[in-house]
């Protein structure tokens, strides 16, 4: 079979670019555009991206059923957060709690706490609320919702998938002994987060 | 002439149909996606690009498939003649009668179910399918009724719910590992809290 030249496949590329669809020029940063600028939302922030994280790894330390109770509570009760931020009802102190939500997961995971799972899921239903609410009051407008949606939302599951992925080393000693050293930084990282806010 | 200009030539003739290609872009309908393919695919296309049908759908078909295989045989059959029922009113409705924007629900109420993992009767899935159904149906039947091919895009639109019903309640209904049984929970979460968050967005 005679293979296409390089030069038709520079011409394929060409048409292909030609062929795509009319620019969107009115968009402006930080709309709620699509799809992917969901998924950018809640890896923008660092306090996001390691409370999510922590719960994902406490999960794995738990085990069953945390590890997928927890995955299923957050994104729901994150969402009842982020429609009271989309309707304006009063939550005082967010980023307080939001950081207090680092402390916590991350004290939770250096010292492998096991309380009954009712508190596990209430604590993370908890602090859920916190980060739900603060991204629906920064949530752009824009015309694509449900896209937008959709990539928040996996993007925030994604971030537990990957914390769960890490706890998976709590079955070796080293592994115990990496996430103790990992949870603590994540409270020491809320504890400055903490003395921001509060400040 | 030289094999040189001869090669020149092939390219300006290539370079020349790939512009000629280009320019003749159809234009875009607001409605139904045009794929040139006519209105069986477009109705095909419409699916797989409007996720507000494609995830209550799959999302329904992995319930179904979860409450075992006979629930899973009725959602394949109820969910694409229901919506098909649906599209046929939507069309002769088009532009007398109007639904609410209420996919937020389907999200919540589909997705809810999944996540909570309850074991709900055969008939109580059989009805939730068949008003899905009719609500999506009818939503897409009132906007394809301003083309003339509605009623075919209509087909092709219930024949891909058919073919995914069935690819994902059959494959629901054949997980053995626990992992892949809670990955469909955690997917019913996000589509309920993708819901919760629409609502936000609509009531802002």
């Amino acid at each position: 079979m005679k293979r296409p030249s390089g030069t038709r496949s520079i011409l394929l590329g060409l048409f292909c670019l030609l062929s795509a669809g009319s620019a969107e020029a009115h968009i402006l940063p930080g709309q709620a555009t699509g799809f992917f600028s969901g998924i950018l939302h809640p890896i923008s922030g660092l306090d996001h991206i390691l409370a999510m994280v922590s719960v994902g790894v406490w999960g794995a330390q738990l085990g069953a059923p945390a590890i997928w109770v927890l995955p299923v509570t957050f994104p729901i009760m994150m969402a009842f957060g982020g429609l009271a931020g989309f309707l304006g009802v009063p939550l005082p102190a967010i980023e307080i709690g939001i950081a207090l939500s680092m402390v916590v997961l991350g004290a939770a995971v250096t010292l492998e706490a096991k309380p009954p799972q009712f508190a596990v899921m209430a604590v993370v239903a908890f602090f859920a609320i916190f980060h739900g609410y603060a991204h629906g009051t920064e949530l752009p407008r824009g015309d694509s919702a449900l896209l937008y949606s959709l990539g928040f939302v996996m993007a925030t599951g994604c971030l537990h998938l990957l914390g769960i992925t890490l706890g998976l080393i709590h079955r070796w000693a080293w592994g115990k002994g990496a996430l103790r050293l990992a949870g603590t930084a994540v409270s020491l990282i809320g504890v400055f987060f903490l003395w921001s806010a509060a400040a | 002439m030289t094999s040189w200009s001869r090669g020149h030539q092939r390219v300006a003739s290539d370079a020349l149909a790939a512009l000629s290609g280009a320019l003749a872009v159809s234009p875009a309908e607001a409605h139904l996606v045009t794929t040139g393919l006519g209105p069986i695919y477009d109705g095909v296309s419409h699916v797989f690009l409007s996720p507000e049908d494609l995830v209550p759908a799959v999302v329904l078909a992995l319930l179904g498939g979860r409450c075992g295989p006979e629930t899973g045989r009725r959602v394949l059959f109820v969910l694409p003649l229901a919506w098909l029922l649906g599209g046929l009113v939507g069309l002769v409705a088009a532009g007398v009668a109007a639904l609410p924007d209420l996919a937020w629900l389907s999200f919540v109420i589909v997705g809810g179910l999944v996540a909570a993992n309850l074991k709900l009767s055969s008939a109580i899935i059989t009805a939730l399918a068949a008003l899905l159904g009719l609500f999506h149906g009818f939503l897409n039947g009132s906007t394809m009724g301003y083309s003339a091919d509605g009623l075919r895009a209509l087909i092709g639109v219930a024949a891909t719910i058919f073919v995914l019903s069935a690819l994902f309640a059959a494959a629901v209904v054949a997980f053995r590992q626990e992992a892949l049984r809670i990955g469909v929970q955690v997917l019913g979460s996000w589509t309920a809290a993708t819901g919760i968050l629409l609502l936000g967005w609509l009531l802002r």
